[in-house]
């Protein structure tokens, strides 16, 4: 008789509690992918390109089983590694008269560090046995050196952020010419600071 | 609490209706069901990567082959011992056989797309270089050179 007068309301209060319990299961098994590291490339394999590197323009970064860092002869702390390496990319030690002077360099044209930042080579050697994270660190310090001096060209030229640029000419959703433009302003700071990285076989122990 | 009581025995206010909850989880529910990737690879080894801050994003799955690199874990196999090992495809896979799955894993990639895979390499912290460097001259010889060092975002220092 109840039933009759009063239409039975299916209660809605436990929907929440199933979805609350879905949701829970979804925020646990999601795994926010880590997609983001130091894009390195490779020389082929194939490469008997003998090039004669003046001890001046290389500038050498070690790191040993001990995971110490050596760069340029001596034990250095890895936080000063990265002033270390713009200091000796942006030197720019040939004379003013001579055919590849760096005009735009800031550093401190002293005669024993490199010639120009396009002479300007880095080498990183590791052991076997050197830590992996030591060798990351490393890489890290020496791209964020021609980071920033690539950064300081592009606010200096373009007066915007070398990332900036950068992201906005893989972003998908800007024009042909947009995207020629920042191509060409990519390609101005590239020469002017030509990321040269050496990585000899690593030596057996 | 006379006066509390004086309040609730009004009535005066309704009590807050919850009938929209369900639908604020639902829309919270739905937004994670989306983004939720599967993984289709099961971590056979230990894998915490290191950090970095001069990162570039590996947005781009359809040309990415991943490599694992570390000590197995646990449910991976306990016979295994502690040397870090290589991880492709669900499985331990020596250095030798590193270019050959790493061709097999390029073949099923667009062919427009194949010029420009990225080996990514997910090295656990504690792997030291040796293995490293092997599996570098292994992608070498097969002739992909774009390698990404896949780390996490911070600084540098916390590696040391």
């Amino acid at each position: 008789m109840k039933n009759h007068r009063l239409p039975q309301e299916v209660n809605a209060g436990s929907m929440a509690d199933i979805a609350f319990l879905l949701l829970i299961f979804f925020l646990v098994t999601t795994s926010i992918e880590n997609d983001a590291g130091i894009n390195r490339s490779m020389p082929p394999e194939v490469n008997d390109a003998i090039v004669d590197i003046k001890e001046r323009n290389l500038f050498e970064v070690s790191i040993n089983d001990a995971d110490l860092i050596m760069a340029e002869g001596d034990i250095i702390n890895p936080k000063n590694l990265r002033e270390k390496v713009i200091a000796f990319i942006d030197n720019g030690g040939l004379p003013m008269q001579e055919e590849g002077y760096c005009n735009y360099c800031k550093g401190d044209r002293m005669a024993d560090s490199s010639e120009n930042p396009d002479k300007a080579i880095i080498s990183i050697k590791a052991q076997r046995n050197s830590g992996y994270p030591v060798y990351v660190a490393v890489q890290n310090e020496v791209i964020a050196a021609y980071n920033d001096l690539r950064n300081r060209e592009s606010l200096r030229l373009f007066n915007t952020h070398y990332e900036t640029i950068y992201s906005d000419y893989y972003n998908e959703e800007i024009s042909e010419d947009q995207k020629g433009q920042l191509k060409e302003r990519l390609e101005i700071i590239r020469a002017l600071y030509p990321q040269k990285i050496l990585e000899p076989e690593t030596v057996n122990n | 609490m006379i006066k509390f009581n004086k309040y609730r025995s009004s009535k005066s206010l309704p009590p807050v209706s919850t009938a929209s909850l369900p639908d604020i989880v639902f829309i919270l529910l739905f937004f994670f069901m989306t983004v939720t990737v599967m993984k289709n690879q099961n971590l056979l080894v230990e894998n915490t990567l290191p950090t970095a801050t001069e990162t570039e994003k590996l947005d781009k799955k359809d040309r990415v082959i991943i490599i694992y690199v570390g000590k197995p874990t646990a449910d991976g196999n306990l016979t295994l011992g502690d040397e870090p090992r290589i991880q492709m495809d669900n499985k331990f896979i020596t250095v030798d056989e590193v270019g050959d799955y790493a061709l097999q894993a390029l073949s099923s990639i667009p062919q427009h797309l194949r010029s420009v895979a990225t080996v990514s390499i997910k090295a656990d912290v504690g792997v030291k270089m040796g293995i490293i460097e092997d599996l570098k001259s292994e992608l070498r010889m097969v002739n992909l050179l774009k390698i990404n060092y896949t780390t996490y975002e911070g600084a540098v220092v916390d590696n040391i």
